[in-house]
């Protein structure tokens, strides 16, 4: 067992974990941070996407303890404090950009770094992001329209 | 103006919030004190003898509590078939047990041999290892043709040439059919394979057992579609657990589509090791397993025969289908290549005279069950597939020979000759909307500006009809049902006015807690934000059967009416006597009690008060209280139907088929929330065009499935779909059902796939390529080849 420290969504955290544990895995199972999720097991669905160090990765390719020292944010650490959706989330429901809600944690990290990229993609770099994220329940469209109106609303507004 | 409340609102879902921030609720997010875990293992072989399964390396191992084998669980029934299908013939189907553990012969890559549970997870994967499993290999039964040819290898030995049973429908029309196949001037027929296909639900399969050996409680939380069936076939048919002391919750899951029905192996045996145990067990599926263990779907094999007049009238229908059942019957294998198939083949036209032949196979693979559209989808595709061969060989415009065909507004309720009566449609208008919403005035435009760029556009453009809200349960039951699908609500009402309506479906991403709060909120005038929806748990929710088939507005929304109306009447009776008024004068709208002709009010919110606190209140006639429960038996299917358009374009150079424009025109009847319907058909169609282009579960010689992760499975990703054009304006209402809904969960699967097909057959023939099908997945190798003849 290794001891690994890190920051997750701005708290410092430690824990013991086995070299074979997953980032993922050390999420749900240590840290009860449970809204990332395992769809796969080849680092195809996108599911359990985080952010660490500011890059979106897949949690289940890489192992916790390569994450000594990293700050890593999950969804559960994209929301206001008080509450408040960001603006990706709010255009996911205002937009009807998930139905059964398994792949949308891994969608809404993936639309916040893709934003943070690229902050007026259009519709076909969006899906081109969205390659590495599978969603089963809304053939995309809503999705895809949920980003494009992120954007919109993140975008500074232009000087008068 | 859009409607900001109730029936007929595009409601924001009230389950986003939690969904979006983490905070959904899975049955893998559940671990309980004490909890053990299991993990299976698994054959890795398609078919052979099961010669020694030695497990005590294993179980010494550290952290092991228990290998179990079929040896322990000799206690323990099969897993039940819940639908006797009955042959031409007259006689039942052949049912060999489905053992929860393998017992003599391991019949399918994947089938579960051991389950070792363990302290953890991956003392229980380690320990897995260690068991050795002595396996004398059969030759696999793996092509239906050959399966049914009666000198290959058994899968079962007491089921002669595999064949579980040959279905005649209607079997006294047989006769007819022919003679009117044979004197018919044309005959067009066609042979394709319906592709086998993984649900793939992006939430894998979970179980966790808690058996309480101090109060003899057993609790199962699991990935679920309807826990009250679980609850009954795990209850009396497999463990002998009453079900007052069996509990299934299914909290929130993570999709489905057809592939949470079924009651599977692994929550049996995670069942059956908490009470041997004493501790909860629990199994988490991986992806990989998921793939060799999770029933698939589809998988026909069919003959279509369309015999027409000189003016293209439909004159006779015949179909010879061979459907794989995999290598056991799953919870409804049996009627989904049956029932849920046969009985669509009239589609939107008035063909009369049709028989559909259904012979079903049993082989050395993965059960075959229901997945979205279940028979549909399989029904839809050959018979649009072959009327646009027809049209191509009689000349005819395809659009127009559908039209000629129709089933006509004055027609219903409409009998087809396939036993179900629609109650209402308008297929022609459905088709005028879609004509305008796909811009087929456009597409010849679209075609020349294709042809410049050194690209082959066509058009498909196909209807479809469905059965829905399954299902009048005496009718299904003279059929060879073996369950009732009724559904259920109970509504229940504070003292201060909120209520909660606890279901028997149980939704796995369609909103239905939205969506029943809505149609709460318009019959009772209140704030949707008054009414909880609570589902998924038998402790807390009435029998119902859950949630497939789109049957949970038909059927389950009917019975939350119903409910409802049962407490708006006991609540007119409470505010009479408030307002000492004669109950019949007594109206409610808007939250407020009336009576007519009077300027009389009484809020909702005071007469629940009364109803808890009877200080005022007609105790000698009526209970305190205000909590109604209504089961709702549907008095015959829904038949949404609607028409579909898609455009493709292929480069000539590679074959790769790409969607550029989709449109689809549907009848759901009414509509309680458009947003969500719309969502519905927007991932119903993703599953087709996944169908059409790019799924397909594969084994090889050997029976290895090949297509086994999503490396190898080509799910639909976002850059292979376009964005949907999708209207649901043509509203005939359901005759039959409170709401005049239909149903809409389930008809993009349906509709999509031969709208595709067709539309690239129409690509190639359009430029000088005689071809007449290609099988799904139109993969560009498949057109590729097509192409050069």
């Amino acid at each position: 067992m290794t001891k690994v420290s890190m920051t997750v969504n701005g708290k410092a955290v430690s824990g013991e974990v086995e070299g074979r544990t997953l980032l993922a895995t050390f999420l749900r199972e240590d840290l009860h941070l449970t809204g990332t999720h395992i769809g796969c097991d080849t680092s195809q669905c996108g599911a359990c996407v985080v952010h660490v160090d500011g890059q979106a990765v897949k949690a289940c390719t890489m192992f916790a303890a390569e994450a000594e020292g990293a700050e890593v944010t999950t969804i559960e650490g994209i929301a206001a404090a008080d509450g408040t959706m960001s603006p990706v989330q709010k255009a996911f429901q205002e937009h009807h950009g998930l139905q059964c809600g398994f792949c949308t944690p891994g969608m809404v990290m993936s639309a916040h770094a893709l934003l943070a990229e690229n902050p007026d993609p259009s519709e076909a770099e969006i899906r081109e992001y969205l390659q590495g994220n599978i969603c089963r329940c809304t053939g995309y469209h809503n999705i895809v329209k949920a980003i494009a109106a992120a954007a919109a609303e993140m975008r500074p507004v232009a000087a008068e | 103006m859009p409607k900001d409340f109730g029936i007929g609102a595009s409601s924001k879902r009230r389950e986003d919030v939690r969904f979006l921030t983490g905070k959904g609720r899975y049955t893998d997010d559940i671990n309980l004190q004490g909890q053990l875990h299991g993990y299976f293992v698994r054959s890795e072989v398609a078919h052979g003898m099961l010669k020694r399964v030695a497990t005590e390396a294993a179980a010494a191992m550290p952290g092991v509590h228990r290998v179990f084998t079929a040896a322990d669980l000799e206690s323990a029934g099969g897993l039940p078939c819940g639908w006797q299908i009955t042959d031409r013939f007259g006689n039942p189907m052949h049912e060999p047990k489905h053992p929860v553990l393998a017992e003599g012969k391991v019949r399918h890559v994947g089938e579960p041999i051991a389950f070792v549970v363990a302290d953890t997870v991956e003392q229980a994967r380690d320990a897995a290892e260690a068991v050795e499993v002595e396996i004398e290999d059969l030759p696999p039964v793996l092509d239906m043709k050959a399966a049914v040819s009666g000198d290959g290898p058994l899968v079962h030995d007491e089921v002669p040439a595999n064949l579980c049973f040959d279905w005649g429908f209607v079997e006294d029309n047989r006769d007819a059919v022919d003679e009117a196949i044979r004197n018919a001037p044309h005959v067009t027929t066609l042979e394709l394979v319906n592709n086998r296909l993984v649900a793939n639900p992006m939430e894998p399969r979970v179980a966790i057992a808690d058996f309480d050996a101090s109060t003899g409680d057993h609790t199962l939380y699991l990935t679920s579609q309807n826990p009250h069936l679980i609850r009954l076939l795990m209850g009396a048919f497999v463990l002998g657990i009453p079900e007052h002391k069996l509990r299934v919750v299914a909290p929130d899951v993570g999709g489905a589509f057809g592939s949470k029905i079924f009651l599977y192996n692994e929550e049996v045996a995670c069942m059956f090791a908490s009470i041997q145990l004493r501790r909860p067990v629990k199994w988490a599926s991986t992806r990989s397993e998921a793939f060799v263990s999770d029933k698939h779907g589809r998988d026909h094999v069919t003959k279509i025969e369309l015999a027409l007049d000189d003016d293209g009238t439909f004159l006779a229908l015949r179909t010879d289908t061979l459907a794989n059942l995999g290598a056991y019957l799953s919870t409804i294998g049996s009627v989904t290549p049956t029932y849920l198939h046969g009985t669509l083949m009239a589609g939107n036209y008035k063909t009369p005279l049709i028989y559909v032949n259904v012979r079903t196979v049993f082989t050395n693979t993965v059960p075959v069950d229901a997945y979205r559209g279940a028979g549909r989808p399989e029904a839809t595709y050959q018979l649009e597939r072959v009327i646009d061969k027809a049209a191509r060989e009689l000349g005819i415009d395809p659009i127009e020979l559908r039209r000629r065909n129709f089933v006509q507004p004055e027609d219903f309720p409409y009998a087809t000759p396939v036993a179900v009566e629609y109650d209402t449609g308008d297929y022609g208008a459905v088709l005028d909307k879609l004509i305008e919403i796909a811009d087929l005035a456009g597409f010849e435009a679209r075609r020349k500006q294709s042809e410049a760029n050194g690209l082959l556009r066509g058009l498909g453009v196909n209807t479809y009809i469905e059965a829905c809200g399954i299902a009048p349960s005496n009718l299904v039951g003279q059929l060879g049902a073996r369950a009732g699908f009724y559904d259920s609500a109970t509504v229940r009402v504070n003292a201060t006015g909120g209520l909660v309506v606890m279901a028997g479906t149980k939704a796995h991403g369609q909103g239905h807690e939205t969506t029943f709060a809505q149609v709460v909120a318009e019959m009772i005038g209140i704030d949707e934000t008054m009414i909880e929806v609570v589902q998924g748990d038998t402790a807390h929710t009435p029998m119902g059967m859950g949630s497939s088939g789109s049957r949970s507005i038909a059927v389950g929304g009917s019975a939350v009416v119903r409910a409802t109306e049962k407490i708006i009447n006991k609540a007119k009776k409470i505010a009479a006597h408030l307002m000492e008024a004669a109950e019949a004068d007594v109206d409610l709208a808007d939250g407020t009690f009336t009576v007519a002709g009077t300027d009389k009010t009484v809020a909702w919110g005071d007469v629940c008060l009364a109803a808890y606190v009877p200080h005022n209140y007609p105790l000698e006639d009526l209970e305190p209280g205000l909590e109604e429960t209504a089961f709702y038996d549907p008095a015959n299917f829904t038949f949404p139907a609607g028409a579909y358009a898609c455009e493709v374009e292929i480069d000539p150079e590679t074959g790769k088929v790409r969607i550029d424009r989709f449109a689809a025109a549907d009848d759901f009847g009414n509509v309680i929330n458009p947003m969500i319907v719309e969502g519905q058909v927007h991932g119903g169609i993703a599953q087709g065009i996944g169908q059409a282009l790019l799924e397909n579960c594969a084994y090889d010689e050997n029976g290895q499935l090949i297509s086994a992760s999503y490396m190898d499975y080509a799910m639909p990703r976002a850059s292979d779909l376009p964005m949907y054009v999708v209207d649901h304006s043509c509203q005939t209402p359901c005759t039959h059902n409170p709401l005049g809904v239909k149903g809409c969960g389930e008809a993009g699967a349906i509709g999509s796939p031969p709208a595709v097909v067709n539309a690239v057959l129409d690509a190639l023939n359009s430029g000088g390529h005689k071809v007449d099908h290609i099988d799904m997945p139109v993969s560009p190798s498949r057109v590729w080849q097509a192409m050069q003849g």
